[in-house]
């Protein structure tokens, strides 16, 4: 395999965008590893990658909005009348 | 705790308190997803309703191919964008450009000032809840697409492929929202957290 197929490495700029390509594991082998060799030479950019780690599981626990009591026993009153039907 | 099938059945049966475990598990979640759509909080209350409704008189149906959520938010965003008038609504995505500020790169494409690692404070526990609720704000400032997205995504945890189903778009689009959104939030917590 010779460089130049290989490719220019990614610069910085480049890299950021393949962040969520990356954690879904969608990039081409080729594209992973010069994702992968950029972030091993560059400490900005896995920085930058570990910041979107930490987004993502902070996403993933977000509590939705209280129920309202009401609400509640609207619906439970709803699921009652069509039952009967 | 019971298993979903379970309560699935109990609610064929009539059984108002399998309902009940459900709508707790679940309306809060389906407001949250309708108001991504019709971005209106009251409208979004009216189709999560909808949603129940829906879910009652076609439980028979429900074969269980997709998980109960899959099923009950496929409904919720066919109700929310009927609500809108958007049955066939693609998600407008423009794919023109970076997620990423121009103005963090030199020319070369380098950083140009150092990405600070986020203090291992992240992971107080005080310091993570300030974080979670700084998040939440951000997503619902999202533009709509990215918002449902995001939600679905990272906030509810599906997969990628049925992100895609359930909003009928490519896994290229769905890729191009979802990094959207997230560089979006993780730049609001950047600012927070002290960096650029």
């Amino acid at each position: 395999m010779t460089v130049a197929l290989l490719g220019k490495d990614l610069v910085c700029q480049q890299a950021v965008e393949l962040v969520t390509a990356y954690l879904d594991d969608a990039l081409s082998w080729r594209q992973r590893r010069r994702f992968e060799s950029h972030l091993r030479d560059c400490p900005n950019c896995s920085a930058y990658l570990e910041q979107m780690r930490i987004t993502i599981a902070a996403a993933g626990h977000i509590d939705p909005d209280a129920l309202e009591p009401d609400v509640r026993d609207e619906l439970i009153k709803l699921f009652r009348r069509q039952h009967r039907h | 705790m019971i298993g979903e099938d379970d309560l699935l059945d109990q609610l064929r049966a009539g059984d108002d308190t399998a309902f009940a475990t459900l709508v707790d598990a679940y309306h809060p979640r389906l407001v949250r997803l309708a108001r991504s759509i019709v971005t209106n909080r009251a409208v979004a209350e009216e189709v999560a309703q909808d949603t129940w409704l829906a879910v009652v008189r076609g439980l028979e149906g429900f074969e269980g191919r997709s998980s109960f959520r899959t099923w009950l938010f496929h409904i919720c965003i066919n109700r929310a964008r009927t609500t809108l008038g958007k049955e066939r609504q693609t998600l407008p995505v423009d794919p023109q450009g970076p997620a990423a500020d121009a103005a963090w790169f030199n020319s070369e494409g380098s950083w140009t000032s150092s990405v600070e690692p986020w203090p291992d404070a992240v992971d107080d526990r005080l310091m993570a809840v300030m974080l979670v609720d700084r998040v939440k704000r951000v997503i619902e400032d999202l533009p709509a697409p990215q918002q449902q997205v995001v939600i679905l995504r990272d906030v509810e945890g599906l997969s990628s492929s049925e992100v895609c189903n359930l909003l009928s778009i490519t896994e290229a689009n769905q890729r191009v929202l979802l990094h959207r959104g997230r560089t979006r939030i993780r730049t609001a917590l950047n600012c927070q957290l002290g960096g650029g």
